[in-house]
């Protein structure tokens, strides 16, 4: 709230660096910033995260590549490094307690957990910070050797939501609560309560404000199964349609071919990608259903179809990709019922630039 | 028997009522001889009408016993009572349900107990469960590290206390013993008042009127002792409870002593993986360096692939990277990644030949009792006004890619045969340099033979790794790394992998001295700490 105005000048500043790859001169706007009486805080959550929000936006707009996308956040990653590294830093002893920062097993962005950690310790609190890629039993082992008083999980992709739920009855087996956030786990965190998270919090402060409070341990007497937190598993839809993944994609692939002859002069790196794609929208499918809601697939496609059209592909073969996909899986009402949903938002989806490009 | 009259009065008692009713005479009222729960009960029924119609039998105590009450209404409006002694039946019954709670708490105690193998917190549950359940407030001491013991408090309704204090053990009967894994002094023989002060729990209400020191049994050793406490208030401890506080301080002591175990084993492995682990890299010398490893087993953290990067003496000097990869997987190609990387260490000044150092590491290898040979690849890095310079060899290894500005991949023309097979290996070693922003990366086949993709079962192979490098132009190194990382991972989606390790050697962007510079370095976005 402080400084509005020259935060915003300062992201600005930030992000002409950090997407012209200048890392010297990110850090200088940063560290200028933080001699000029910018809270290291703000800087955090005020600056360097709108700009890698804003990073994750001109990707999908199409105005910068893979590579500066990667080189963006990489750039981010050192200049929070060097703020946390500067000999000055006002980082305390870890008082408040123990927390331990993780990403789900498989996501690969790893800056907003960072940034949790980050302020976390500007708060007192001691963090082990696992970044991403961590895998679960690696959590496991380092929850039964520090115990915690919670586990900070976070998740950017939906489709890791399964591995998710895996992890957070894993943690509260052993009597450590997870407080769940990230943008996987849906608005309003409605996804963190479906998978039984403990707490959740939609943004760094907020999970300041949470750990606060204190989180009560989970009872471990109670023994959890997956079924028992979403009972809709139990009509098996979720197991056969993710185990029928690799069938699905292939037969999408000929019936589309079958379809579209033209794709039968596609290279083979066009097909993979067409697979991929195919791949993609499956993967969001079985997470539809694993949490029970045909949103998150509409969602996904209507996202897709904004990515496609700042690429100058028409996203109309999605629709037909969904009609293939609806024909191989005929015996199972609420796949086919989440297929239909995610057909009729995207075909209701006025086609209409990405949020945030200029026309 | 009893007949009792419409009017409350009684006209006869049988033989067996009459010890359990000793005033029946006849003609007596009913309510002055029998509890209210019977003399209502005829009450009720003399004043319904008809008063043939009573169901339900009725229960209740008469002195010290228990019965049931059957009652007949006759034609004449006198009332038979049958009363049936019930009374061992409801002991049974009480007994039952006291046995049920019991092994109810054993059971939840002994999961949520077992749910945790973390030492400081399994002595927080169990003294916080023994003081809901078994008394009202208990003192976990665990065996003396050095002179000082930690303790647990745990009071109803409180918080749970956790101290580690220098405390007089053979002040309290029994405790000594218990902690020895001796049979303790049984609770009725324990007085309150020789109970000293530092076993009181903060706010316990005494004075204290019964107690408890109970061992707790390990696995071979003794894990502690438990010491309930209960105030002079309250009811003493029975015999059953005490059985009960052994039966429960057995699952404790089983918890406690599981958790030891693993913490000790967590701790052992923890040392000794040390040196296997991959180290973090950074920039040295004016180059940068970044590296990633995955083993193939996820709940592993090393396996057969290994990287190192040791510094030149000076910045005029080279910089050794070498990156292999050790036949088969797991803990036991880890323990001979370990040796290659110790004796490369040793022959780091010879390493201006690499062929002669490879040579030297294979007459190593030959000699070892393990018969397990290796590929690598060496790259020397010096770095020459803003170019670098490498020097690099392969042994049997996949050849260096390197990342040109201009977005061509090359792959570096370096071939030679493996290490620790044949009595003599012949590489060849080849150089070449980096421009500002190029990068050159050593890889595994745990990345190259990945199997997964869309379709399952296909290898991600060199083309497709070579088509991903040519997107990373002019990224800095821990972005290269992490991007082929990335890609093979999303590949695999989830299935079963070699080990799979990256190292990339960029040649910094013109200007761009690093922020990290002078800072300690390490890799950022890591900062594992595991203790």
């Amino acid at each position: 709230m402080s400084e509005p105005v020259a935060t915003t000048a300062v992201v600005e500043r930030l992000w002409q660096a950090v997407s012209d790859g200048d890392e010297h001169g990110a850090a200088r706007v940063v560290h200028d910033a933080l001699a000029e009486g910018t809270s290291e805080e703000a800087l955090l959550l005020d600056v360097i995260a709108p700009v890698q929000e804003r990073v994750g936006v001109e990707w999908a707009a199409d105005r910068i590549t893979v590579a500066q996308e990667h080189a963006a956040t990489a750039i981010n990653e050192r200049v929070i490094a060097s703020l946390a590294h500067r000999p000055d830093s006002r980082r305390n002893t870890g008082h408040r307690g123990r927390v331990v920062v993780s990403c789900v097993d498989g996501e690969w962005h790893a800056l907003p957990a960072r940034l949790v950690a980050e302020v976390l310790t500007l708060h007192g609190w001691r963090v082990d910070y696992l970044g991403a890629q961590t895998p679960t039993p690696h959590l496991v082992a380092h929850l039964h050797l520090t115990n915690p008083a919670a586990v900070l999980l976070s998740g950017s992709l939906p489709t890791h939501l399964p591995t998710a739920h895996a992890t957070i009855t894993a943690c509260q087996a052993i009597g450590v609560p997870v407080l769940a956030g990230g943008r996987a786990f849906g608005p309003g965190g409605r996804y963190a309560k479906k998978l039984r998270a403990d707490r959740w919090a939609a943004d760094a402060r907020a999970a300041v404000a949470v750990l606060d409070q204190g989180i009560p341990r989970p009872d471990t007497s109670a023994i959890r199964h997956a079924v028992d937190d979403l009972p809709h598993l139990a009509d098996q839809e979720y197991t056969w349609v993710a185990r029928s993944r690799p069938q699905l994609v292939k037969q999408t692939l000929v019936d589309l071919e079958g379809r579209f002859p033209a794709m039968r002069t596609y290279s083979d790196a066009q097909l993979e990608r067409t697979a991929e794609d195919i791949a993609h929208t499956v993967d969001f499918l079985t997470t539809a259903l694993y949490v029970d809601d045909p949103g998150l697939f509409a969602g996904f496609l209507t996202w897709t179809a904004d990515i496609l059209t700042a690429r100058n592909v028409p996203a109309h073969s999605l629709l037909s990709g969904l009609d293939v996909l609806a024909g191989q899986l005929h015996d199972f009402p609420r796949t086919l019922k989440t297929i239909e949903l995610g057909s009729t938002a995207l075909s209701e989806y006025a086609v209409r630039p990405v949020p945030g490009a200029r026309a | 028997m009893l007949v009792v009259d419409r009017h409350g009065r009684l006209v006869r008692a049988n033989d067996a009522a009459r010890p359990i009713l000793p005033g029946a005479a006849s003609g007596v009222r009913l309510h002055e001889q029998v509890p209210a729960w019977l003399a209502d009960a005829h009450q009720q029924i003399v004043e319904t009408a008809p008063p043939s119609t009573v169901t339900r039998a009725l229960r209740g105590n008469i002195g010290d016993r228990f019965f049931e009450a059957h009652p007949t209404v006759g034609a004449d409006g006198d009332v038979m009572w049958w009363l049936v002694d019930d009374t061992d039946r409801r002991l049974a019954e009480t007994a039952l349900s006291d046995v049920r709670r019991r092994s109810e708490v054993l059971s939840a105690v002994s999961s949520t107990l077992l749910s945790t193998l973390n030492v400081p917190r399994c002595m927080e549950v169990a003294a916080a469960m023994a003081a809901e359940h078994l008394a009202e407030a208990a003192v976990l001491v665990a065996p003396p590290q050095g002179r000082r013991c930690p303790l647990t408090f745990a009071r109803q309704g409180a918080p749970v206390v956790q101290t580690t204090r220098q405390v007089d053990v053979a002040g309290v009967p029994g405790l000594a013993e218990a902690l020895q894994g001796f049979p303790p002094v049984p609770a009725r023989w324990i007085n309150p008042a020789d109970i000293p002060d530092w076993v009181l729990p903060e706010g316990f209400a005494g004075p204290i009127g019964s107690v408890i020191v109970a061992p707790l049994p390990g696995h071979g050793v003794p894990a502690g002792a438990l010491i309930l406490l209960r105030s002079s208030t309250e009811q003493a401890f029975t015999e059953g409870e005490e059985v009960f506080a052994r039966l429960f301080a057995a699952r404790a002591g089983a918890a406690l002593s599981a958790a030891r175990l693993y913490t000790e084993q967590a701790t052992i492995t923890a040392t000794l993986m040390q040196d296997l682990l991959p180290p973090a890299l950074h920039r040295v010398h004016g180059v940068e360096y970044a590296g990633s490893y995955r083993a193939s087993r996820d709940h592993e953290r090393v396996g057969g692939d290994f990287y190192d990067v040791h510094p030149g003496t000076g910045p005029s000097q080279e910089t050794l990277v070498v990156l292999g990869d050790v036949a088969g997987k797991g803990l036991d190609a880890a323990v001979m990644t370990g040796k290659i990387r110790n004796t490369l260490h040793a022959l780091l000044p010879l390493a201006e030949n690499h062929e002669h150092v490879l040579n030297l590491l294979n007459g190593a290898l030959l000699t070892s009792r393990h018969a397990r040979f290796a590929t690598l690849v060496l790259a020397s890095v010096r770095r020459r006004a803003d170019r670098v310079r490498l020097r690099l060899t392969s042994a049997g290894h996949m050849p260096p890619l390197i990342v040109r500005n201009d977005g061509a991949v090359e792959e570096a023309a370096t071939k030679g045969t493996l290490v620790g097979a044949l009595p003599a290996v012949a590489a060849r070693t080849v150089e070449t340099e980096l421009a500002p922003g190029e990068t050159c990366l050593l890889y595994t086949d745990g990345i190259t033979e990945a199997r997964g993709g869309p379709l399952v079962d296909e290898l991600f192979g060199e083309e497709r790794l070579k088509r991903a490098l040519a997107e990373c132009v002019r990224m800095p190194a821990e972005a290269v790394v992490e991007r082929v990382q990335m890609i093979a991972a999303q590949w695999l989606s989830g299935g079963r992998h070699d080990d799979m390790a990256v190292v990339a050697i960029s040649a910094p962007k013109a200007g761009a001295p690093t922020v990290a510079d002078g800072q300690g370095g390490g890799r950022p976005g890591r900062s594992r700490s595991s203790e």
